[in-house]
C-alpha cells in the first residue's frame, strides 16, 4: 500500500518535469495560430480562441522565410555531406594506418578541442573575405566540415571493425579508395549516420557563424533569420511564435525519426575515458 | 576534390567582364530605398542613356558591416547612400571622395538649397563628402487629449514648462508615466539632443577627448536623469506591451521619436487619429535636436566619377525629391520639395519641417557611434542610482579618452 | 601489412589541411591580432596598426566591462553549471528507477529541448518572461508571488538565464549520467541490501562513487559550454540591462564585429582560451587523482 502511493507520487512528480520541459512548445504552438493581440491577453490563454494561420501565411507570402527555411536545409545538407567523407577519410585513415606520428598527431588533435570557436573567428572571417567566401555557403561550409569530433567518433567505431577485414580485400588486389568506398563506408552506416544527425542539427541550430558570415539577407539562415525578425516584430508575439515553429519543427522530426543513432553518439562521445 | 573545383569555379565567375559602349554604375541603398528607388533609376536611364545603374538595395541591420568588409575587400560600388554619421568614418578611411568641384559647378546642389544643420553633416575638415538625400530627426509625440486634461492645451515651448507639463500629467490624469525614453542599447538619441539644446560640449580639441563635464552638458544631462528620479519616465520598457500600445492606452503621452512613427502610430492605432499630434522640441538654449538622414556619396575607387555625380545630382533635383518622397515616405532633403502639397497639409510633418531649421551634427568623427553607446550605457548606470551624475560623466569622459587614443595618435602620425 | 606507403596522406589530407587552413593557423593569426590595435582604420591600410605586444591584455585587465563580461560569465557557469548538473542526475536517476513506467515516453519528454534551436527557445522564453503578459508571472501569481519584471531587472536577467538553460540543457547530461548508471553492476547494490543499507546509503556508497568519472566528463563540457554563453543574451537582453548579461563572447563579438576593434577581441578570445585550458588542466588533476584513488 505504502509502495503502491509512493509509486503514484513518483509519477506526479515525473509528469510535473515532463509538462515543464513541454509546455514552452506547447505555448509556442498555440500561440502562433492565435490572432494578432491575443498572445497579449492576461490572464494567458493556454489554447486559441480562434484558430488562424495568418501568421504562416504571412511568414512565406511577405517575410521570405521560405526562402530562410531553404538556406537552412541547403547549408545544413551541404555541412552534413562534406563532413561526413571528410571526417570519415581521417577517422579511417587514424583507425587503419599505421604510420608514423600517428599517435601524437591524434592526441594533439584531441586536447585542441579544447581551443574556443571564438578564437578563430575573426582571422577567419578576413581570410574569407580575402578569398571573396562572404555571403557565400561555401564560406560556412568550409571552416565546419573538418571536426575533430567528428573524427574521433568515426575513429572510435572503426577500431572495434576487425583488421582481416581489410586484410583479405588488400590480398584480393583491392586498392586503399575502393576499401574505404566499398568495405568501411558500408560497416561504419551507424556511426556514420549518428555523425550526420549531430552535424545536420548542428548546422541547422548554428547561430554564430552564418550570423557573421552571411549578412547578405537572402541567405539568411532561420535562426538569424528569427533573430533579426525579431529587431522589427518583437510586438508580434504570435508571429515570432509562427516563425519558432517554423525553426523548431525540422530539427524535431529529424530528430524523431532518427534517435536511436542520436543517443548512440552521446553513448560513444560520453564514454570517451 | 570536388569543393576545389568549386572554390575555383566561385572565384572565377566573381570576375566580371567589362560591357562596351555604355558607362556602368554601380549603385547601394539601405533596406526600402533600395527597393523603392528603382523607378527613378529608369527615368534617370532615360535622360542619360550612356549611363546604365545597377541598383542592390542592403537591408540595414547589415549595412555596416558590409560597407566595411566591401571597402576592406576593395569592392565599394561607385555611388552608394551612407548615413550620415557614417560619413566621418568613410571619409577618415579616404573610402569616398569630397564633391567640392562638383557642387562648384553645379545648379542643383548648393548649400541653401538643403537644411543647415543637415548640410553640415557631409562637411568634413572643411571639405564636403556627401549630398543629403532625405532627413530625419527626432522630435516630440504627445497626446494632446491627455495634455490638455492636465491642463496644457499647448505642447510644451520650454524645458521647464516641459517638466512641469510632465509633473502634472502624473499627477492629475490617468497617465501612469508622463513619458517614455528608451534605454536599451545603442538609443542614444535622447541625452545628446538634451546636450545639443543647451548647446553643451560633446568633445574638445578637435574631437580628442570627452568634455562631458562642461557645465551645459552637465545640466542636459541632470535635466534628463531627473525625469527617472521623479518618476515621470520609466525605466525599462517592459512597463507596456510595445510602446504604440503604451501610447494609445495613455500609460505614457511623450515620446521623443523620429518620422517613421508618424506612419507606424497611424497604422496601428487609427482609433487614436485627432488625439494626437507632433511638435518641434521644446527649447532651452536652443531648439536644437539631431541632425539624422542619409546622403548620396562617390566612392574613390569610382572610375567615372563624372557620371556618377549626374546621378548624385539627379536625385538632388526637387521634382525628383518630390517623387522619391511619394515613392518612400523618407523626408525629403531639398527644401524646394516640401511644397508637396501631401506634406504642406500633413500637421504631424509640418512640424518636423520646423524642427529640421534647427538641428545640428553630432561630432563628425569616426569613432562617433561607440562614443553615443557609451552615453548611453553610463546615463543608465546613473538612471539606475548605481553612481552619481558627477562619477557617471567622469567615467564617461575616461572611456571616451580611451576610445579616442587611436585618433590621437593616427593625429600626431598625420595619419588622418 | 603491405599497402601503399603514402596511402594514409591522401586519406587524411583533407581533413588536415582544412583544420590547419581554418583552425590551427587562424589560432596562430589571431595570437599575432591580438598583440596589435588592428581595427577599422588598419582595414584597408596596415601602417594604422601598431603593434602592441601585451597591451592589449593590459587594457583588458584595466577595462570594467571586461571585468564585468568576465563576472557575469563565471555568474553564469558557476550557479548555472552546478544546477544543471544536479538535476540532470536527478533526472537519470529517476529514468533510471526499477518502478517507472513510461521510461522512453519520460526520457523524450526531458530530451526534448536539448535538440530544438536555442535561438527559437530564446524567443520564445522572451515572451514567457514578460512582467505583465507573460506565463511565468501568472503561474507564479497563483503562487502569491508578486510579478518579477526578468528581461528587465539587472538583479533577475542572469537567473532567467540560467533558468532557460538549465531547462535547455540538463537532458544531454542525463542521458551520460543514464548510460553511467546502467553500467553500474546490479550485483553491488544486491550485497548492499544483504549488508542493510538502505536507499539513500547505497546512492551514497554505490551511485556516487562509481559515477565519478561520468560525473567529470559531465562537468568538464557542462563549463566549457557554458562559458561560451552567447545566443541566449544576444536574442533576449542584447547584455542588459546595465550589462548585467554581458558575457565574454557576447561582449568579444561587439567589439569584433561591431566596433571592429579586432586587436583587442583576440586578445579577449585568448584570455578566453586561457581560463579554459586552466579548467582543463584541473579537470585532469582532479581525474588522476580519483584514478590513483582507485575504486572504493
Amino acid at each position: 500500500m505504502k509502495n503502491k502511493l509512493w509509486s503514484i507520487l513518483f509519477h506526479l512528480g515525473m509528469l510535473l518535469v515532463a509538462v515543464i520541459t513541454v509546455f514552452p512548445f506547447w505555448w509556442m504552438l498555440c500561440a502562433s495560430l492565435m490572432p494578432s493581440g491575443e498572445a497579449s491577453d492576461f490572464p494567458p490563454r493556454f489554447f486559441p480562441e480562434t484558430f488562424t494561420a495568418e501568421h504562416y501565411i504571412n511568414l512565406f507570402s511577405r517575410l521570405n522565410l521560405g526562402r530562410y527555411f531553404l538556406n537552412s536545409l541547403l547549408l545544413a545538407l551541404g555541412v552534413t555531406l562534406f563532413s561526413l567523407l571528410v571526417n570519415s577519410m581521417a577517422g579511417f585513415a587514424f583507425a587503419k594506418f599505421r604510420f608514423r606520428g600517428r599517435t601524437p598527431l591524434f592526441a594533439g588533435l584531441i586536447s585542441a578541442m579544447i581551443i574556443p570557436g571564438q578564437v578563430t573567428m575573426l582571422p577567419v572571417f578576413l581570410l574569407l573575405n580575402k578569398m571573396g567566401l562572404l555571403n557565400s555557403y561555401f564560406g560556412v561550409i568550409l571552416p565546419t566540415m573538418a571536426s575533430i569530433f567528428g573524427i574521433f567518433l568515426i575513429r572510435q567505431y572503426l577500431q572495434g571493425v576487425p583488421d582481416s577485414l581489410i586484410e583479405a580485400a588488400r590480398i584480393d588486389g583491392a586498392g586503399e579508395w575502393l576499401i574505404y568506398w566499398k568495405i568501411i563506408l558500408p560497416l561504419a552506416k551507424p556511426v556514420l549516420v549518428t555523425l550526420a544527425l549531430f552535424t545536420f542539427m548542428g548546422s541547422w541550430n548554428d547561430f554564430l557563424w552564418p550570423l557573421i558570415v552571411l549578412t547578405r539577407e537572402d541567405l539568411y539562415t532561420l535562426p538569424v533569420a528569427l533573430s533579426s525578425l525579431l529587431g522589427e516584430h518583437v510586438q508580434d508575439v504570435e508571429l515570432m511564435m509562427a516563425g519558432s515553429v517554423v525553426t523548431v519543427v525540422p530539427v524535431l522530426v529529424v530528430f524523431l525519426a532518427l534517435q536511436k543513432y542520436y543517443l548512440q553518439g552521446i553513448m560513444i562521445g560520453g564514454v570517451k575515458e | 576534390m570536388k569543393w576545389l573545383l568549386m572554390l575555383v569555379w566561385l572565384a572565377a565567375s566573381s570576375c566580371t567582364v567589362q560591357d562596351t559602349g555604355k558607362v556602368k554604375l554601380r549603385f547601394w541603398a539601405m533596406g526600402a530605398e533600395g527597393e523603392k528607388v528603382k523607378p527613378l533609376i529608369e527615368k534617370f536611364q532615360q535622360e542619360y542613356p550612356d549611363i546604365e545603374v545597377a541598383v542592390q538595395a542592403i537591408p540595414w541591420g547589415a549595412a555596416y558591416e558590409k560597407l566595411l568588409t566591401a571597402y576592406a575587400g576593395q569592392a565599394l560600388p561607385d555611388v552608394l547612400q551612407l548615413g550620415n554619421t557614417w560619413i566621418p568614418q568613410f571619409a577618415s578611411l579616404e573610402a569616398i571622395l569630397p564633391l567640392d568641384a562638383y557642387i562648384a559647378g553645379s545648379a542643383v546642389v548648393y548649400p541653401e538649397a538643403y537644411f543647415e544643420g543637415i548640410w553640415n553633416t557631409n562637411i568634413i575638415g572643411e571639405k564636403v563628402y556627401g549630398v543629403p538625400w532625405y532627413v530625419d530627426t527626432r522630435l516630440l509625440f504627445y497626446r494632446s487629449d491627455i495634455l490638455a486634461d492636465a491642463g496644457y492645451p499647448n505642447p510644451p515651448q520650454t524645458w521647464d514648462e516641459w517638466k512641469d507639463v510632465s509633473r502634472a500629467i502624473v499627477a492629475k490624469t490617468d497617465s501612469k508615466y508622463a513619458a517614455f525614453f528608451s534605454l536599451i542599447f545603442n538609443d542614444w538619441q535622447i541625452p545628446v539632443i538634451l546636450i545639443l539644446s543647451n548647446g553643451g560640449k560633446i568633445l574638445r580639441d578637435n574631437f580628442q577627448y570627452g568634455a562631458f563635464d562642461d557645465p551645459r552638458t552637465l545640466e542636459a544631462l541632470s535635466f534628463y536623469i531627473d525625469f527617472f528620479r521623479q518618476g515621470l519616465v520609466p525605466r525599462t520598457m517592459t512597463e507596456f506591451a510595445n510602446i504604440y500600445q503604451g501610447f494609445e492606452r495613455g500609460d505614457m503621452a511623450m515620446m521623443i521619436t523620429g518620422p517613421w512613427n508618424i506612419a507606424e502610430m497611424r497604422l496601428r492605432a487609427p482609433e487614436l487619429a485627432g488625439r494626437w499630434t507632433t511638435a518641434p522640441m521644446p527649447v532651452k538654449e536652443s531648439r536644437n535636436s539631431v541632425a539624422g538622414g542619409a546622403s548620396l556619396v562617390i566612392s574613390s575607387g569610382c572610375p567615372n566619377p563624372e557620371q556618377a555625380w549626374k546621378l548624385v545630382e539627379f536625385m538632388a533635383r526637387p521634382d525628383i525629391q518630390k517623387t522619391f518622397f511619394e515613392l518612400t515616405n523618407d523626408m525629403p532633403s531639398v527644401k524646394a520639395a516640401w511644397e508637396a502639397p501631401q506634406l504642406q497639409e500633413d500637421r504631424e510633418a509640418r512640424a518636423f519641417f520646423e524642427q529640421l531649421t534647427a538641428v545640428a551634427p553630432t561630432p563628425p568623427i569616426a569613432e562617433w557611434e561607440r562614443i553615443a553607446v557609451k552615453i548611453q550605457e553610463h546615463m543608465e548606470r546613473v538612471v539606475y542610482g548605481q553612481l552619481s551624475l558627477e562619477e557617471g560623466v567622469k567615467n564617461l569622459n575616461k572611456d571616451v579618452d580611451r576610445i579616442l587614443e587611436k585618433r590621437r595618435w593616427l593625429l600626431s602620425k598625420g595619419l588622418l | 601489412m603491405k599497402t601503399s606507403r603514402y596511402a594514409h596522406i591522401f586519406f587524411l589530407a583533407p581533413a588536415l589541411i582544412t583544420l590547419l587552413v581554418f583552425f590551427f593557423l587562424p589560432v596562430l593569426a589571431a595570437l599575432l591580432m591580438s598583440a596589435t590595435d588592428f581595427d577599422v582604420y588598419a582595414l584597408g591600410n596596415f601602417g594604422r596598426a601598431r603593434f602592441l605586444f601585451l597591451e592589449n591584455y593590459r587594457r583588458a585587465l584595466e577595462d570594467p566591462l571586461f571585468w564585468k563580461a568576465l563576472f557575469n560569465t563565471f555568474y553564469f557557469v558557476m550557479v548555472g553549471g552546478p544546477l544543471t548538473i544536479l538535476v540532470s542526475l536527478a533526472a537519470a536517476v529517476a529514468l533510471n528507477a526499477k518502478i517507472l513506467r513510461f521510461r522512453k515516453f519520460f526520457r523524450l519528454a526531458f530530451f526534448l529541448p536539448v535538440v530544438t534551436t536555442l535561438v527559437a527557445v530564446a524567443v520564445v522564453w522572451r515572451y514567457l518572461y514578460h512582467p505583465r503578459y507573460g506565463m511565468i508571472n501568472y503561474l507564479l501569481s497563483g503562487f502569491g508571488i508578486e510579478p518579477i519584471d526578468w528581461l528587465g531587472d539587472p538583479t533577475w536577467a542572469m537567473p532567467a538565464l540560467i533558468l532557460l538553460a538549465v531547462w535547455k540543457n540538463f537532458g544531454y547530461n542525463m542521458l551520460i549520467f543514464l548510460a553511467g548508471l546502467q553500467a553500474i553492476p546490479e550485483t553491488l547494490y544486491e550485497s548492499a541490501r544483504i549488508d542493510g543499507a538502505n536507499w539513500w546509503q547505497q546512492q551514497f556508497y554505490i551511485t556516487i562513487p562509481q559515477l565519478a568519472p561520468t560525473s567529470i566528463f559531465v562537468t568538464i563540457i557542462t563549463i566549457i559550454g557554458y562559458f561560451q554563453l552567447f545566443a541566449e543574451p544576444f536574442v533576449m537582453t542584447q547584455g542588459g540591462p546595465l550589462n548585467a548579461t554581458l558575457s565574454i563572447v557576447l561582449y568579444l563579438y561587439q567589439q569584433g564585429f561591431r566596433w571592429w576593434q579586432m586587436g583587442y577581441a583576440s586578445s579577449i578570445a585568448f584570455i578566453l582560451f586561457f581560463i579554459l585550458i586552466v579548467l582543463g588542466l584541473v579537470q585532469e588533476l582532479v581525474r588522476r587523482r580519483i584514478n590513483r584513488g582507485g575504486a572504493v
